[in-house]
């Protein structure tokens, strides 16, 4: 990737590029699965563009381009030796690397997303690399884990708390949930979802979507015209 | 020693580095390396070999670099760096001593994102000649050109690319075997003189003459040609094997 003659070396600035929106959480809690939703919801008035950051496969960016929401070449994977905490919060390279490739084969684009690997919950984005981020929990990892925090569960500027559906047969208690999100959230939204009823995500896709239209408001240049939105 | 080859040979600069294991996670996963004494072999296989390579390739980098520095050049040094077919020369000395196509596009995935890096932290005219004439350079190009914007001069250049072929491959044994951390640095550092004496051997190799007479083809020069090129088949393996596995933690 990125080995044509593009001289794209600048410093950071967000003026005529995409938002790129961090995702994050836990192993199994619906990451990929919300990258999926937000493809098939944003897809049709959006110009996107995602990178997965795999364990050890690349099992997520060949599920996205199985499920066909996105043109499988919209879609790079990026090894993360061993650390995908590394890879999205200390050593960004990789990933800005392929964040711009992306914009430079498809681009202008308005939403790049990148997904981390499966963490734990101390794994945030660096501001180097996600403009926004979204933390992913779900609720059979039990409902005590919005109150044990973390800087995913504390900082990021959404957190979604997935597979709502699950919450009865895990003993789940969603309302102890959401309180102890709030509280140590302070005042950062939460949404709660389950992606297996819901396959747009779409209360998710409203919140990325006014993200996207602020980001533009603020970094829109006359060289780089954006799609119009039908949200 | 200049103090910003400490910020270049640390594992903590921000250049991609960490994903990338030199060969040891095949080695690891095809049996070649299950514990110290294998790796102890490995290394030094590596470092004797690509190491030694990659460490003439930085020196002469380093040394091209040094004469485009806007200080030593008559004129201020051009806008852009310059160094066009300097820099494509040197980087096709780079291929010729890459067998494997998978180390190539390894070696120039790091080179592309030091480059990138460094030039935020080092800005200069010749890191961008350099990305100019080519974007993604092999590695130990773009080390030895980041090395000289940054103050060092060839010894470090080549120090720092020898070092960078074993501590890479240490640290990705460690979390793939689960050795002791402390076991193998102790074997990073038996490494010592060897990787001095190939910094010093690489930093007296042939170098670009920086006052050329007047007319002669200075930018790409035949000296380069003599440079080692020390071949390492069963990395070459190694590589090729990774690049077509379905499961891997590391992109080379």
């Amino acid at each position: 990737m990125g080995t044509d003659h593009a001289d794209h070396h600048h410093a950071p600035d967000g003026h005529g590029r995409a938002l790129r929106l961090g995702i994050g959480g836990p192993v199994g809690s619906g990451k990929t699965a919300l990258v999926a939703a937000l493809c098939r919801t944003l897809g049709p008035s959006m110009r996107l563009g995602v990178v997965t950051n795999d364990i050890y496969t690349t099992e997520d960016a060949d599920f996205l381009r199985r499920a066909g929401v996105l043109d499988p070449a919209r879609i790079v994977a990026v090894e993360t030796g061993c650390c995908p905490h590394t890879a999205i919060r200390d050593d960004i390279a990789a990933n800005i690397d392929a964040v711009e490739t992306l914009e430079e084969r498809f681009g202008p684009l308005d939403l790049v997303i990148v997904e981390s690997g499966g963490d734990n919950l101390t794994a945030t984005f660096s501001r180097g690399l996600a403009d926004k981020q979204i933390f992913v929990l779900d609720v059979s990892g039990g409902d005590k884990v919005p109150r044990k925090g973390g800087p995913g569960v504390t900082s990021a500027d959404l957190l979604v708390v997935n597979k709502t559906d699950l919450a009865p047969m895990v003993g789940a208690d969603l309302t102890v949930m959401s309180r102890d999100a709030a509280a140590v959230r302070d005042g950062k939204p939460v949404l709660f979802t389950s992606i297996r009823e819901d396959r747009g995500a779409h209360t998710v896709a409203d919140w990325v979507t006014g993200m996207v239209h602020d980001w533009r408001h603020v970094h829109a240049t006359p060289e780089t015209p954006h799609a119009t939105l039908h949200p | 020693m200049n103090a910003s080859l400490l910020l270049l040979a640390d594992s903590r600069l921000p250049a991609g580095g960490h994903a990338h294991s030199g060969g040891a996670e095949r080695a690891v996963a095809t049996g070649a390396v299950r514990d110290e004494h294998d790796l102890a072999a490995f290394l030094h296989g590596r470092l004797t070999t690509t190491g030694r390579v990659a460490a003439s390739l930085a020196a002469a980098s380093c040394a091209l670099a040094t004469t485009l520095l806007p200080d030593a050049t008559p004129a201020g040094g051009p806008a852009s760096g310059g160094g066009e077919a300097g820099w494509t020369a040197l980087d096709a000395e780079a291929d010729a001593r890459t067998a494997s196509p998978a180390q190539r596009a390894a070696a120039r995935t790091q080179g592309r994102l030091l480059l990138r890096v460094a030039r935020r932290i080092w800005p200069s005219p010749v890191l961008d000649g350099l990305a100019l004439a080519v974007p993604s350079p092999h590695h130990p190009v773009a080390l030895g050109a980041v090395a000289a914007v940054a103050g060092c001069p060839p010894r470090d250049a080549a120090l720092a690319a020898a070092y960078h072929s074993v501590t890479g491959p240490a640290t990705a044994a460690v979390r793939l075997l689960g050795l002791d951390p402390v076991a193998v640095h102790r074997l990073l550092a038996t490494l010592s003189d060897t990787l001095d004496a190939i910094a010093g051997t690489a930093a007296a190799s042939p170098h670009p003459d920086p006052t050329p007479p007047e007319g002669s083809p200075s930018e790409a020069p035949d000296v380069w040609a003599a440079l080692p090129a020390h071949a390492a088949p069963a990395l070459d393996l190694l590589a090729e094997q990774h690049v077509r596995a379905t499961t891997r933690l590391f992109v080379s």
